[in-house]
């Protein structure tokens, strides 16, 4: 945010009034301003250079006031004055005019085809019979320099030269030069240099060798010359002595060069209105003729008013208020945005002036009319959007983890997930390449060269951070590291890792092993080599050999733990033995019947915005799928594809252990290859694929996947394809609204002629039996015997209960109409002598 | 279990050590196994003794005296009066000293012998005895001195055989000696005297710490043994009713629970993840640090050139460099409202480049994942009104100091509907900072490139006296919701603040790095409150 530091009495004075620091922060806070600090030239000296250095500076008092980074108009005296004058109905915001020169000879600034390798862009204006005061005088200078940290972005995009037009004539030449062909005499120099050796003297100057690298490695310099080849300009360097301006300059030429012309006419129109306001015709500016190399010409500076029109109701509806029409065009009028209604309707027609580029989207508009009614004055109210919340489930499985780690002695520390190379290979004695570790490129020191791929070294440097702590120091932390991973869009993820230490005098690996039992006992993870966890010797180099093993859960590992190797204690400095663990939690979520959130978007639409381009259909399919319709959803809406991608996980073929009919089956249902997101799915599908000439071989199934009483929706794609957004001019949008609704009354007609599409769902049922002697084939013959219209099996499995007994869960998709959950599990339970009860596992809206 | 036992009991009413727990507050500290120290305690007779003793004194007795007269050392009977006073009120002992001179162990020897000099003209035949003779006695040197002071010997130094010492009075009179004698007999001398003797060191001035001892208001010759602390074995045979038990010492700590502790940072994440669920909101699935610049920046209508997105305020990745995935109808969409405008929008009418939005960064807020999630939202058949939130880290390329951090978390809360309007913002606002604890609220009109309004929250601060500001919010601009394809009359909120401020200021820690990261102090995470925000 610029900071802009004005006199205090200066501003007063123009406000036309005093205020107490209080009523003036209180004034600041309600315009969108914040009095950042008042303090004075001593002040300022002495806190930066010491007492001795201060005495003798002004002890004038300085308000600091800090303004919105999109306010150019209030980076000056002027600007802010004028802002809080009109925001105070003490002032009518002026109406800044360009004019012709009286002479009628319009200055004019040539540019030449060599710029378009540098710089290609210039605008220029004029200040005619200007009136210089010290504090004017200054505070113009202070504009541009604002102007140039911010909106010129360091001069990069833009910058000024201001010149006294009395010393030099036009017309001028704005070219482009190799620096050895390029002489003058800068500012405040007393000799010429060639440009080259300018580029070195400024080396070493505080100010000017920030701006030098825009520049220095180009070819050809940009420079502006007069019709006598007297040098206005190095832009973005320097300018030259001969036109400097003084106190005494009647005449201005304010020329900007720029690579963004947007951000230059803005610029030279910030520049102009600000201090138009002292010349003898207040408020006017005099054009200037840019001349391109094309031959075309403009007249700046451009000043241009834009009309916008929007209804007061609008206003109201976003703001939360209620205002008659009038009341709002005052509102926004004290924003400097000149309004009135139009008398139709609720109407407002608002005038957006140069010094607002801000101003972009009727919101903007709002958004001042809710800061001249005052944001505190708007009453609060509390939106009815109901809705129900979620947990994160990484999240939620963290939280829960933690008290109980804590609650297993162990404290919790909190480290940095960036840090440096050293730290995640070296020190723990691996290499950086094995490693998967991101890289930042801009660090600004060692401690952030990465980001952390494990959560061990944060723990350790804990550890040495407190070692005069008692021993034994206990530490976890469940926090995420970065892994480098092609299959995500940003070519990396996350993972959540559980770690935790053991320092003291002895290597305690059984107070290290003691918390991986509770951590698995609290995961309900039993200690057994296929349906549970073990742990298995390994190598590390992080280790001590043969104090390392690695965590296996259900067959997968998943982390390790052991005693470090004292080369990794002595790279931490460290000087007691230390047993470490860490591990992905992330293996041990539980499945929930709650929509989960990822931040993986689909990189394909499913709802189109935009109206198909011709030739859309580039890519025939091999003929169209009997039906998309399938035990997992519409294969043709992404949601079919990911439960099929997520059915996929951790299964080769839809059913079974061999490629069979079903896959076929589903294959087909798929109506072209599935994205990249959907992994699982993609390489199913290519698999099947494989099959393509003795897919007929293939031996049937039992089940039935696709289903074919789904309704064809041929002509269902192109409904969608209204376009919501095409918009983008007042004058079409009536037009395009009659379309709209055209298209919208059209649809509606069509629809009411098609059948309903039929509401299904997905069911999971958990079928229980007696006793461990039920016979459980038997038992699912039983359940796949109950048949009912609109209802259709699906497949199931046997899932150990205990003591031997085993459930039957069996899946099955239903039309919501025809089937309800009651009605089947009566059906079900009908059977007694083989089922004990029914339960509903999971229900998904298909 | 031993340590419990010491501070309650042995370390009675402060007289003995107390350095136990006081020097350490928790049981960790005693790594080494060490023993309580169990005071000496004076055997039964001398106590027995002295009881007899104090019951027959009527207004008390001395301690000195009770020493000298039973015939035992005087630390026995003040290790008995010490016993005694920790079984209660049994006897009262008052502390006294008196001062008295006694005679040094050189001054002993004299006042047996004689004094030196003395000694030397005893010593001393008639026929006279040879210097060299005399220095070899081991008094010789200053009774020499001294005795011809007095003048009660002389020298012949030309004696044939060398110097020869005679005696040249008569008889004498050992005035040291019999001033030795009057002291060691208890009685007084004269200050001259006794600067005198002083100075040669035969006297000293002793110091004698006494007890007064009187009858305390339980007063008992016969003593019953007070137990410790109360056993199974009493409970069992009920023994307990006919026992006395010693006082506790209730002014002692007890010892510090053998546990593990949450960090503080995550106990205040906790409660504000309480809030968000109390209030309605999910949480945002915010596990993805790395993050495109598209995302972070271009889907939030940030233009290319924003100074945030600058090599000086991002942390820019090289490997992996770009991201190379993108729903390319939507960041056309993107594109074309950044460089020309659309929805209604001027634009920012520059180069839009892909390069710049392909840059992969260490994302510098959570709404990089809002965005996404309202992209998602977007793609819904059928809007749904949600309310999200996210509590997660954020990265940022500063230059470090006490208050800033290269990484910090993020507290974002986004809710989205159908006509939502900035009073509803403020409503939102005022409850979920209620739940903090915080009423007093009023919002300043500010500038955020993707939100507009854009508001910062303050908070009259009670002790500062003073408008601090706690937190910005705003209403995301339509640029940035209308190309993601949210129905045109969706409004959507959101506001943010960071985790490490109200926990710096509830914890009271004035150093971040002393709160986030490996510098951390383990005390303050070991000492640190629960965290109730609203108190």
């Amino acid at each position: 945010m610029p900071t802009v530091g004005v006199k205090r009495d200066l501003l007063f004075n123009a406000l036309g009034r005093t205020y107490t620091d209080e009523e003036f922060d209180e004034l600041c806070f309600e315009f969108g301003l914040e009095l950042d600090e008042i303090t004075s030239e001593k002040e300022i000296i002495s806190r930066e250079q010491g007492d001795s250095k201060a005495s003798g500076a002004s002890d004038v008092i300085l308000y600091k006031i800090d303004v919105p980074a999109n306010r150019y108009d209030l980076l000056c005296l002027e600007g802010l004055v004028r802002g809080l004058q009109v925001f105070k109905n003490k002032l009518e915001a002026p109406r800044y005019t360009r004019v012709s020169p009286t002479t009628g000879e319009v200055q004019r600034l040539i540019i030449t085809k060599e710029t378009a390798a540098v710089r290609p862009h210039a605008v220029a204006a004029v200040l005619r019979n200007i009136t210089f005061t010290k504090e004017r005088y200054d505070s113009f200078i202070e504009l541009q320099e604002k102007l140039h940290q911010n909106i010129c972005r360091k001069r990069s995009l833009v910058a000024i030269g201001t010149h006294d037009l009395d010393t030099i004539s036009g017309p001028f030449t704005y070219t482009a030069r190799p620096p050895g062909d390029i002489s003058f005499k800068p500012l405040n120099q007393t000799k010429e240099y060639t440009a080259t050796q300018l580029m070195s003297l400024y080396k070493t100057d505080s100010h000017l060798r920030h701006y030098l690298h825009i520049i220095e490695d180009k070819p050809v310099y940009p420079i502006i010359y007069d019709s006598n080849g007297v040098v206005l300009s190095m832009p973005p360097i320097i300018n030259g002595d001969h036109s400097k301006i003084s106190l005494t300059t009647k005449n201005v030429f304010i020329e900007c060069t720029a690579t963004d012309l947007t951000k230059a006419k803005t610029v030279l129109d910030v520049m102009v209105t600000m201090f138009s306001q002292y010349c003898s015709r207040p408020f006017t500016v005099e054009e200037a003729e840019v001349v391109y190399p094309d031959g075309k010409t403009c007249i700046y500076p451009e000043l241009a008013y834009r009309k916008e029109k929007l209804s007061g109701e609008f206003i109201n509806r976003k703001v939360g208020i209620s205002e008659p029409t009038e009341k709002i065009a005052q509102l926004l009028t004290r924003m400097c945005l000149l309004s009135q209604p139009t008398g139709a309707g609720d109407e407002i027609e608002v005038e957006i002036p140069p010094t607002r580029p801000d101003v972009i989207h009727a919101c903007d508009i709002m958004e001042d009319a809710a800061v001249a009614y005052g944001f505190n004055n708007i009453i609060r109210t509390t939106p009815r959007t109901y809705t129900v919340a979620n947990q994160f489930p990484i999240n939620k499985l963290t939280e829960l983890l933690r008290q109980d780690l804590a609650a297993a002695g162990f404290t919790e520390a909190l480290n940095f997930a960036l840090c440096s190379q050293e730290d995640i290979a070296d020190k723990l004695c691996k290499k950086i390449s094995d490693t998967r570790a991101v890289h930042i490129s801009n660090p600004k020191t060692a401690e952030f060269q990465v980001a952390r791929t494990t959560l061990l070294p944060g723990l350790l440097k804990t550890v040495a951070a407190n070692r005069k702590m008692p021993l034994p120091l206990k530490l976890f932390e469940i926090s995420d590291v970065v892994l480098k991973d092609e299959s995500k869009d940003v070519g990396a993820r996350n993972s959540r890792r559980f770690c935790a230490v053991y320092y003291n005098k002895s290597p305690g690996f059984e107070v290290i092993h003691g918390l991986l039992d509770r951590t698995m006992q609290l995961l309900e993870v039993k200690p057994a080599r296929e349906q549970g966890y073990h742990i298995q010797a390994a190598d590390d180099s992080t280790f001590f050999p043969g104090r390392c093993a690695e965590i296996f859960v259900h067959g997968k590992s998943v982390g390790r733990l052991g005693v470090l190797h004292p080369d990794v204690i002595g790279r931490f400095e460290l000087s007691m033995p230390c047993s470490a663990l860490e591990m992905d939690i992330e293996p041990f979520l539980g499945h929930t019947a709650e929509t989960l959130l990822t931040h993986d978007v689909p990189m394909r639409e499913t709802i189109k915005h935009i109206p198909p381009r011709q030739g859309h259909s580039q890519q025939p399919l091999p003929g169209p799928p009997a039906s998309t319709k399938t035990v997992f959803g519409d294969l043709k809406t992404p949601e079919g594809l990911k439960a099929l991608n997520d059915f996929l996980v951790d299964k080769s073929y839809v059913e079974g252990f061999v490629a069979s009919q079903a896959d076929v089956a589903v294959f087909d249902a798929v109506p072209s290859t599935p994205p990249q997101t959907l992994q699982h799915l993609r390489r199913w599908y290519n698999h099947i694929k494989s099959f393509q000439t003795d897919r007929a071989r293939l031996p049937t199934t039992k089940t039935q996947f696709v289903l074919l009483n789904a309704c064809p929706s041929s002509d269902h794609a192109s409904d969608e394809d209204i376009d919501l957004f095409g918009s983008e001019d007042e004058a079409e949008s009536a037009e395009m609204a009659r379309i709209k609704e055209q298209r919208l009354a059209e649809y509606a007609a069509k629809k009411s002629k098609k059948p309903a599409l039929i509401a299904k769902s997905s069911i999971l049922l958990d079928v229980k039996p007696w006793d461990d002697e039920t016979d459980m084939s038997k038992l699912e013959q039983c359940v796949r015997s109950v048949r009912m219209d609109g209802l259709l099996w699906g497949q199931s499995k046997l899932l150990p209960v205990g003591y031997g007994i085993k459930k039957l869960q069996i899946a099955c998709v239903v039309e919501d109409d025809k089937v309800g959950t009651d009605v089947l599990e009566e059906a079900i339970t009908a059977f007694e002598e083989h089922v004990q009860s029914v339960d509903v596992a999971a229900f998904n809206k298909i | 279990m031993l340590n419990v036992f010491a501070i309650y009991t042995f370390n009675t009413r402060g007289q003995c050590d107390l350095s136990f727990h006081t020097v350490s507050g928790r049981a960790t500290s005693f790594p080494f196994s060490v023993k309580p120290r169990i005071p000496i305690m004076a055997d039964a007779g001398s106590v027995e003794a002295l009881l007899q003793l104090v019951e027959k004194a009527d207004g008390g007795v001395d301690s000195l005296d009770v020493a000298s007269r039973i015939g035992v050392d005087h630390q026995v009977i003040v290790g008995a009066v010490k016993s005694l006073q920790s079984l209660g009120d049994v006897i009262s002992a008052e502390q006294r000293s008196s001062k008295h001179w006694e005679l040094t162990e050189e001054g002993t020897e004299l006042a047996e012998q004689g004094s030196h000099e003395a000694r030397v003209f005893s010593s001393i035949p008639p026929e006279g005895l040879p210097q060299s003779e005399l220095m070899k006695l081991s008094f010789g040197k200053i009774g020499f001195s001294k005795a011809m002071s007095n003048k009660w010997i002389r020298v012949d130094k030309s004696h044939e055989g060398g110097p020869r010492i005679f005696t040249s009075v008569e008889s004498i009179q050992d005035q040291v000696r019999e001033k030795l004698l009057l002291v060691q007999r208890g009685a007084a001398l004269e200050e001259k005297d006794k600067n005198e003797l002083k100075k040669r060191k035969l006297l000293a001035e002793v110091t004698v710490k006494s007890y007064w001892i009187t009858r305390g208001s339980s007063f008992s010759t016969t003593l019953t043994k007070q137990e410790t602390e109360l056993t199974a074995e009493m409970i069992a045979t009920g023994s307990w009713k006919d026992r006395k038990f010693k006082p506790y010492n209730f002014e002692a700590m007890g010892v510090a629970p053998d546990c593990g502790h949450l960090h503080p940072l995550m106990k205040v994440r906790t409660q504000f993840r309480q809030i968000f669920l109390e209030m309605g909101f999910s949480e945002m699935p915010t596990n993805n640090f790395i993050e495109s610049s598209f995302w972070n920046f271009d889907s939030l209508f940030q233009p290319q050139q924003h100074p945030a997105r600058d090599q000086h305020d991002t942390f820019f990745l090289s490997d992996p460099a770009l991201a190379h995935d993108f729903p390319q109808d939507y960041l056309e969409r993107v594109k074309r409202v950044h460089s020309e405008g659309g929805y209604g929008s001027q634009g920012y009418k520059y180069d839009w480049k892909m390069e710049e939005a392909q840059k992969n960064i260490l994302r510098t807020h959570t709404t990089a994942v809002s965005a996404r999630m309202l992209y998602k939202l977007a793609q819904q058949e059928k809007f749904t009104p949600v309310k999200y939130f996210s509590i997660d880290r954020v990265f940022r390329n500063e230059t470090l100091d006490a208050t800033h951090l290269a990484e910090f978390h993020q507290i974002e809360g986004v809710v989205a509907d159908y006509g939502l309007t900035l009073g509803d913002l403020m409503g939102v606002l005022h409850q979920f900072f209620t739940k903090l604890g915080i009423t007093k609220l009023r919002f300043k009109p500010a500038y955020n490139p993707y939100t507009e309004p854009s508001m910062e929250v303050f908070s009259y601060h009670e002790g500062l006296k003073k408008w601090v500001e706690v937190g910005n919010s705003g209403v995301f601009r339509p640029e940035m919701l209308l190309p993601m394809g949210l129905p045109e009359d969706v409004s959507v909120i959101a506001w943010g603040l960071s985790l490490e401020r109200p926990t710096m200021i509830k914890y009271g820690i004035n150093n971040i790095r002393e709160l986030v990261g490996h510098k951390v102090n383990l005390q303050m995470v070991y000492d640190s409150p629960i965290c109730r925000l609203d108190s």
